[in-house]
């Protein structure tokens, strides 16, 4: 599986020891994660709200007989909240020992990445970049910001659990 | 050392069946029956118990067991007659023995006060018993001090050496008989078994059995339907000869049979096991049954020998003998992996409903092929889905046996006679609910014995029979179990409850109470009726308590009395704990789940009997007494709190919390009364105030389960004291 370091591939990209990324939309911007984070991606389903639980919680949705927690990263991100559509997705995440649902607009692309790829997050004063992006990669004229998945559960919820 | 703590977590676990057994053993001993197999089963338990303790060096266990072994050898043999007194002996044995292997499951200290007042009541029947003096040592351990030499397993200098058990233990008169065998053509026309014969012979000692087939003709004229073979057993035993004409009772008359005592000889071991492997073709199914009593007589002879391999060995194997009989095979599961089963068979039954419902929506006739294979298969999971159940399902008789011991402890400290009378023993329920039922059981055996059924002088007086009893029931109703604890006592005096519950504060002087609302003062916190705090029950945990635990079990608790004949608590229980009797209803188009066991009834309030209190809070008027009303959706902040005039509009749920105080949920509609599958929300989200849990209904998708304790708190600390004054004003509830 793994080829030598920094063989060139097609497009570009590098592929190397480092593992792949799932690439996925909100509104016109792209994000990324782990692909090793991921346990599935599946179509938008709704969800049965919480009580008392921060609006960019959607509720709780089952997933094969699981309670899964399904998190809106668009609001999460702080954007203009609007109701998912039946072509929104969830993306399945594990989080520590949790399992997170993200509702992401489309999944666009798997990414191979190596570490010397990842760019260090340029010095903005958003939320968003400083909370939950810890890097961002440049694929031609993409910009992909690489998400931070610990914080995006409430924290109260976390230590709780 | 981690395969010796397996083995020894493994001898800990047999223990806790043997004990078991024992238990039901004696206790069938002291109803009466005086079943041979009885005392030997009871006997190989402890013998077990002796066995492994002893290759673990449990030194206390090892000499306790042994002298317990050894009465129970005399009783066995007809030497010692197992009158009550003497039965009570063995009880209290039994519970120092349970002690023991507690003590030393825990590697707790053991002291030797613990047992040695009942030892040495143990060693005055081994005294009192008629002597009989025949020779028995030299039978019973001809080869175990090689043996303990040969593997260089030194048990010299814990207190009780494996000599001091084989030289104390009790006489054994093993007598060598030969018996002649010859079955006639009726033992056969009737549909004997002389193999069925055979193995009896081999349970009363060591056998060594030769078929003598010098009679059997040549192929061609041999006549089927007669009778060639015959049988020569030599068998060395400590029964008498009539035991042994006993085996052969049914075929009398129809064979040959001659038994003769030949001398008193050391059993010899080692050829039984070379006849038939010589002499191999009719006797060969006798085999099992001959070396499995050379390893009896080899764990007789040496309880303590032998290196860790062999005790492990022994253990096992009399392990899987103390269940006597055809042993039913089972196995030891992680309860996780049965947890995990029954999680996806609960999501089998889900999709399967689901795919129904589907299936419908599409418009297909019921009588269609498709329709008649759903309902097939509709069927099929749920047998699945009640196999699954039955793996976690467990007989309450454990739970049951240890109240034995409960009773003898209540009766000894109170010194009352009351007999305890179980009934439904096989009775089947959730491994949990069992061990979390220990406890108030218990209590409530206390209880009864202390409070319920009087003192010997008064019973007399009332003309009722001396001794008391308590009968403690299980049995299977409308998808639930229930236990009942019933006593033939005085019933609850309720003069007195109602006195104590007005000096108590509890209840207000001068309200009108019927006589279930006075029986169940009895639930209160802090209620307690005995005049002086007894040890037994009186430590001020109270029946408030137990019907807390029962509550957190998912069931509920009733109580009703006679004067003068005794009084019922009956506990009704899930069988399951992975799912909850709930009512399905709407809140703010969202559906809910209110857990049953916290409801007591539900009503549509009239917008006259709907009262403001203070800023935001509001109560509802129920048969005089005025009750919190609790708007669920705004509770919950699925929508704003309501005008008032509004709240009429929904129903309203009466609950009932672990306090004891009664608030109303307001909700828009109820939809359903079902049993819902419980789901954690904790273990991938997090605790939700108000959510005790989630469920997945009928339509895949998502509902939650109220916790009704906070939903009542939240609006508690919401809306402040005056709610709280107004509760304690408002009577007993």
């Amino acid at each position: 599986m793994n080829h030598q370091p920094n063989t060139k591939t097609i497009a570009g990209r590098s592929s190397s020891d480092g593992g792949e990324l799932v690439a996925f939309r909100i509104g016109n911007q792209e994000f990324c994660i782990d692909i090793m984070a991921v346990r599935e991606i599946r179509g938008w389903t709704p969800a049965t709200p919480l009580p008392h639980a921060p609006s960019y919680v959607r509720g709780l949705i089952n997933l094969r007989g699981t309670v899964l927690p399904v998190i809106d990263l668009a609001v999460r991100f702080g954007f203009e909240p609007r109701e998912p559509s039946a072509r929104s997705v969830i993306i399945v995440t594990e989080v520590g020992a949790q399992l997170v649902g993200l509702v992401v607009d489309a999944v666009s692309d798997i990414l191979p990445t190596s570490a010397e790829t990842i760019q260090p997050t340029p010095n903005v004063s958003s939320e968003l970049a400083t909370k939950f992006v810890k890097g961002v990669i440049s694929i031609e004229s993409r910009m992909i910001s690489l998400v931070q998945l610990d914080d995006v559960l409430p924290s109260d919820g976390k230590a709780a659990a | 050392m981690d395969a010796m703590a397996a083995i020894k977590k493994t001898f800990f676990e047999e223990c806790e069946e043997q004990l078991a057994e024992m238990e039901a053993g004696l206790l069938a001993m002291n109803e009466g029956s005086a079943e041979n197999e009885l005392v030997n089963g009871v006997f190989r338990a402890v013998h077990s118990i002796k066995g492994g303790a002893g290759a673990f060096k449990l030194g206390a266990l090892v000499s306790f067991a042994h002298k317990f072994e050894t009465v129970l050898d005399l009783i066995r043999s007809a030497r010692l007659s197992a009158t009550p007194d003497t039965m009570r002996i063995m009880l209290r044995a039994l519970d120092i023995v349970s002690d023991l292997v507690r003590l030393s499951r825990a590697e707790a200290p053991i002291d030797d006060a613990l047992w040695r007042p009942v030892g040495a009541e143990l060693e005055a029947l081994i005294e009192q018993k008629p002597q009989q003096q025949i020779q028995p040592e030299i039978t019973v351990v001809p080869e175990a001090p090689a043996e303990v030499v040969d593997l260089g397993f030194d048990f010299a200098p814990t207190p009780i050496s494996i000599d001091d058990g084989a030289v104390a233990s009790p006489p054994d008169p093993q007598q060598t008989y030969e018996i002649e065998f010859r079955p006639s053509k009726e033992l056969y026309a009737s549909a004997n078994e002389p193999v069925v014969l055979l193995r009896e012979v081999a349970k009363l000692g060591e056998t060594s059995v030769r078929c003598n087939c010098d009679a059997l003709p040549p192929l061609d004229s041999l006549d089927p339907d007669s009778s060639y073979l015959s049988w020569t057993i030599r068998l060395v035993t400590a029964a008498d000869i009539e035991a042994v004409r006993e085996v052969f009772e049914f075929v009398d008359g129809a064979c040959e049979l001659s038994v003769a005592l030949i001398e008193h000889a050391p059993a010899q071991v080692m050829p039984a096991v070379a006849v038939p492997v010589a002499d191999p073709s009719p006797s060969l199914t006798v085999v099992p049954d001959i070396t499995r009593q050379l390893h009896e007589a080899r764990a007789d002879s040496a309880p303590v020998l032998a290196s860790e391999s062999v005790a492990a060995a022994d253990i096992q194997k009399d392990g899987g003998m103390a269940s006597g009989q055809p042993a039913t095979a089972t196995i030891r599961v992680d309860l996780d992996r049965v947890d995990r089963l029954i999680n996806l068979v609960g999501e089998l039954v889900i999709n399967q409903a689901m795919l129904t419902q589907r299936v419908l929506a599409e418009g297909l006739a019921k009588s269609s092929s498709t329709m008649i294979g759903l309902d097939e298969l509709e069927q099929l999971t749920r047998e699945i889905q009640e196999s699954v159940m039955a793996i976690r399902a467990q007989p309450i008789k454990s739970l049951f046996q240890r109240m034995s011991r409960v009773m003898r402890e209540v009766c000894a400290a109170t010194g009352k006679d009351v007999r305890l009378r179980l009934d439904g023993e096989m009775t089947e329920l959730d491994k949990t609910v069992i061990e979390r039922l220990a406890d108030p059981l218990t209590h409530m055996i206390r209880n009864a014995v202390d409070h319920g059924v009087e003192s010997r002088e008064t019973r007399i007086a009332a003309g009722k029979s001396p001794d008391g009893s308590v009968r403690l029931s299980a049995a299977h109703r409308s998808g639930r179990v229930q236990i009942e604890i019933s006593d033939d006592g005085a019933g609850i005096d309720r003069k007195r409850v109602l006195a104590k519950a007005i000096s108590k504060g509890l209840v207000l002087q001068g309200v009108e109470l019927s006589d279930g609302e006075i029986d169940n003062l009895l639930f209160l916190p802090g209620f307690s009726t005995s005049e002086s705090v007894s040890a037994i029950s009186g430590r001020g945990v109270g029946m408030d308590v137990v019907r807390r635990s029962i509550q957190a079990l998912g069931g509920r608790i009733s109580i009703s009395s006679r004067s003068g004949q005794g009084s019922s608590f009956v506990l009704s229980l899930p069988l399951t704990l992975a799912v909850l009797d709930g009512m399905v209803v709407r809140v703010a188009d969202q559906t809910l789940v209110v857990p049953l066991t916290a409801i007591i009834e539900t009503l549509r309030p009239a917008s006259a009997t709907v009262h403001a209190l203070g800023g935001s809070a509001s109560v509802i008027k129920v048969r005089d007494r005025f009750v919190p009303l609790i708007d669920v959706g705004a509770e919950l902040g699925f929508r704003a709190r309501r005008q008032l005039a509004d709240e009429a509009d929904g129903v309203a749920i009466l609950v009932e919390s672990e306090t004891s105080t009664t608030h109303a949920l307001l909700v828009d509609t109820i939809e359903d009364q079902r049993q819902v599958v419980i789901k954690s929300v904790e273990t991938n989200y997090g605790k939700i105030r108000g959510i005790a849990a989630a469920t997945i209904l009928g339509d895949g998708r998502v509902a939650l389960i109220v916790d009704v304790e906070d939903v009542v708190g939240i609006s508690r600390s919401d809306t402040g004291q005056q709610i709280n004054e107004l509760r304690t004003g408002a009577g007993i509830r």
